[in-house]
């Protein structure tokens, strides 16, 4: 038997992509076709894509095939206020307390909205040590790709195959082709991973990814600590990849190194052993190279409805009438009038209502200690409301012992509780219409963060410092950079 | 699942490119129970204006493409979200099939576990479809068995991928297939417990695969 399953799991053959090893590495069966039945080592739950997955279960008969490899969490709907207070929002509620229901049948570990642990499914994964490099994870979420930034293979799912991993613990997959994005050189002052991602997405387009896996490579990416990495691989959906990874390395094994749910004792010896071996052979083959100079990216800011309209803050806001392919010229067009801007306008010219800093792209310990830093000392513009908005209750903790609540609220921030927030506003918190925003979340898409509601995609430095000004500046000139 | 093979039915353009999922089904709905569907949710925010009231300019909402089962889309269709709820509000409303030069990946793959066809078409090929329906409405034909989208004497081919094409034309459910593996899924089980001690969760909670 292990004989006839074995010659099929065999490897691509010649020099293989980190993406070729993880993905031969957990093949179960392989048909003719190509298609393949992948074994996934961890499944994230949350209470919005999941309701429907586990009522499929029941309608079935099915159990849940390995729920110590689930792990379930609420964030999409928890509020950020004072969560002992009555929740006036009866859907979320109903959702919320489905997600309770259904793990408590299943025998799934869940994390409420009283536990310190939880947080935002892609914050609370690698903080748990459940996200491990070399293994598969998904969750019913497309920014599961975040968790590439340890070298597993990591990606959004839907619903369905949420019922699916659920019942067999395996999905099935055809093999996606190699992208690698190499970011050379030392990135400037100011400059970080948010910058870094925006500008590969305003390089590849938010199509350009479709049908890939993107390998992160190059100094710039490796000189990124395990934050910074997170947030280059959150936004790998953005580019059109559902999934973006980085070879593991001593900053990945240090970062886990303890964690609860991290290997210990003789399996974290093999653990390292065998994750020293997850890298890109020499020669393997990419169907895509992308080739970006990190010393001489500025910092982003998104003008438009898509992750890829973005600028220099040093630039002016593109005229449309300039693109040449019409169905491309119309699209930039409708995104200028949404976003009610001019053709022209200097970027550090556009003022803000809102700064909301957050969300599984930058909602991390690291974020929140940049952002701290630029605002040190001042006070947020008077026309600015500006919201923190930790990654977890960890996150939270951690910026508290390091009194960073206390300098974001000597400034006018407000301070909230760990979840998704108004990176989709599936909560209370959101944008009033042509309400104008700086954000560190990953969608400026149209209605995202509230019905008619304007995006500008940016670091937490960057929102940090348009928080203190009023509009954007070039956080290269603040003087605490 | 329902099969797919043949369908003739009324097409309804839409000429927007970039068609995210959450323009498809904007958040603040997918907190609701499916119940009573998710159609009406479908492209909510681009449908209805502010006051809730249908927007007149919107070909959804045009008398002409009403009963519409197939839309006709732009390039990069169902791109960012993973949420599966932008299916159901498309199958809710009675879409089932979306025509357009490209799809998002996570999109594609829910729509074919929902019976709904993304079918790809070549762009100038889509831009034809999408003249073709905004001069005279009418009923369009998708057939799933020769891969090829009609509107009169319009006839173009388009795109699927076969695994996906063999599962919507035959209705087959994925559990159910992947059940069938059982026995390569449990192998796969007792040789990773050998191999990979460490991947194993240390977690107190949980039965273990």
């Amino acid at each position: 038997m292990i004989l006839r399953t074995f010659p099929m799991n065999a490897p691509t053959s010649g020099p293989r992509t980190l993406y070729d090893k993880i993905f031969d590495d957990h093949v179960v069966s392989r048909q003719e076709d190509g298609t393949c039945l992948l074994y996934i080592d961890r499944h994230l739950v949350h209470e919005v894509t999941s309701p429907q997955a586990f009522e499929g279960l029941r309608m079935s008969g099915r159990p849940v095939r390995a729920p110590n490899k689930t792990l379930a969490v609420v964030d999409h709907n928890v509020p950020t206020t004072d969560r002992t207070l009555p929740n006036p929002d009866a859907e979320s509620v109903a959702q919320i307390a489905a997600l309770a229901e259904n793990t408590r049948e299943f025998g799934i570990e869940y994390y409420d909205g009283f536990d310190v642990r939880q947080g935002i499914v892609h914050v609370i994964g690698p903080e748990q040590g459940f996200t491990l490099p070399g293994t598969t994870i998904v969750c019913g979420d497309s920014h599961t790709s975040t968790h590439g930034a340890f070298g597993a293979l990591a990606h959004g799912i839907g619903t369905s195959e949420v019922e699916h991993v659920l019942a067999t613990q395996t999905l099935i997959q055809k093999k996606a082709k190699n992208m690698r994005v190499t970011v050379d050189g030392t990135l400037p002052e100011g400059v970080g991973a948010k910058d870094v991602v925006l500008a590969i997405i305003g390089t590849i387009g938010t199509a350009g990814g479709t049908g890939y896996v993107i390998e992160y490579a190059g100094e710039a990416i490796r000189s990124l600590s395990m934050e910074g990495r997170m947030t280059v691989c959150n936004m790998s959906i953005e580019g059109g990849a559902r999934a973006g990874m980085v070879a593991p390395d001593e900053k990945a094994f240090a970062y886990l190194k303890g964690k609860p749910k991290a290997p210990a004792g003789v399996h974290w010896d093999e653990a390292i052993r065998f994750w020293e071996t997850l890298k890109s052979d020499d020669g393997a083959f990419f169907d895509s190279e992308i080739r970006l100079d990190g010393a001489s990216l500025p910092p982003i800011v998104s003008w438009g409805t898509s992750p890829e309209d973005v600028i220099s803050v040093e630039g002016l806001v593109p005229d449309p009438d300039a693109i040449e392919d019409a169905v491309r010229r119309d699209a930039k067009k409708r995104a200028l009038a949404y976003m009610g801007l001019t053709a022209g306008t200097r970027i550090t010219d556009i003022t803000l209502d809102r700064v909301f800093i957050g969300s599984c792209t930058n909602g991390r310990i690291e974020d929140l200690r940049q952002a701290a830093k630029i605002v040190e000392g001042h006070r947020v513009n008077a026309n600015v409301n500006a919201m923190v908005v930790p990654g977890s209750g960890l996150v939270k903790l951690q910026a508290e012992a390091e009194g960073l609540d206390k300098i974001f609220l000597a400034a006018g921030f407000e301070w909230r509780e760990p979840g998704c927030s108004m990176c989709l506003a599936m909560n209370a918190d959101r944008l009033a219409p042509e309400e104008r925003c700086a954000s560190t979340s990953n969608r400026n898409f149209e209605g995202r963060q509230g019905f008619k509601g304007r995006t500008h995609l940016v670091s937490p430095s960057m929102a940090a410092a348009a928080a203190i000004a009023g509009r954007f500046v070039d956080v290269r000139t603040w003087p605490q950079v | 699942m329902r099969p797919f093979t043949q369908l003739q039915a009324v097409g309804c353009p839409l000429s927007l490119s970039g068609v995210d999922t959450d323009q498809i089904i904007p958040a603040r709905f997918m907190k609701r129970s499916r119940a009573e569907g998710y159609g009406g949710y479908l492209l909510h925010d681009l449908r209805f204006d502010a006051g809730g009231a249908a927007r007149a300019d919107f070909p959804l909402n045009a008398p002409t493409y009403q009963g519409a089962q197939v839309l006709v889309a732009r390039r990069n269709f169902g791109s960012g979200s993973s949420r599966e709820a932008a299916v159901y509000a498309l199958v809710d409303y009675g879409i089932r099939c979306v025509v357009a030069p490209s799809f998002g990946d996570i999109f594609a793959s829910n729509a074919v576990n929902n019976g709904l066809l993304p079918a790809t078409v070549s762009e100038p090929d889509g831009e034809a479809l999408l003249a073709a329906l905004e001069a005279q409405a009418g009923p369009m034909q998708v057939d799933l068995e020769a891969c090829r989208v009609r509107i009169g004497a319009l006839d173009v081919a388009f795109a699927v991928d076969p695994v996906w094409r063999t599962k919507l034309l035959n209705g087959w459910d994925d559990i159910d297939l992947t059940t069938s593996h059982a026995a390569a899924i449990a192998a796969f089980v007792a040789g990773d417990r050998a191999r990979r001690p460490w991947a194993l969760p240390r977690t107190t909670v949980g039965k273990p695969d």
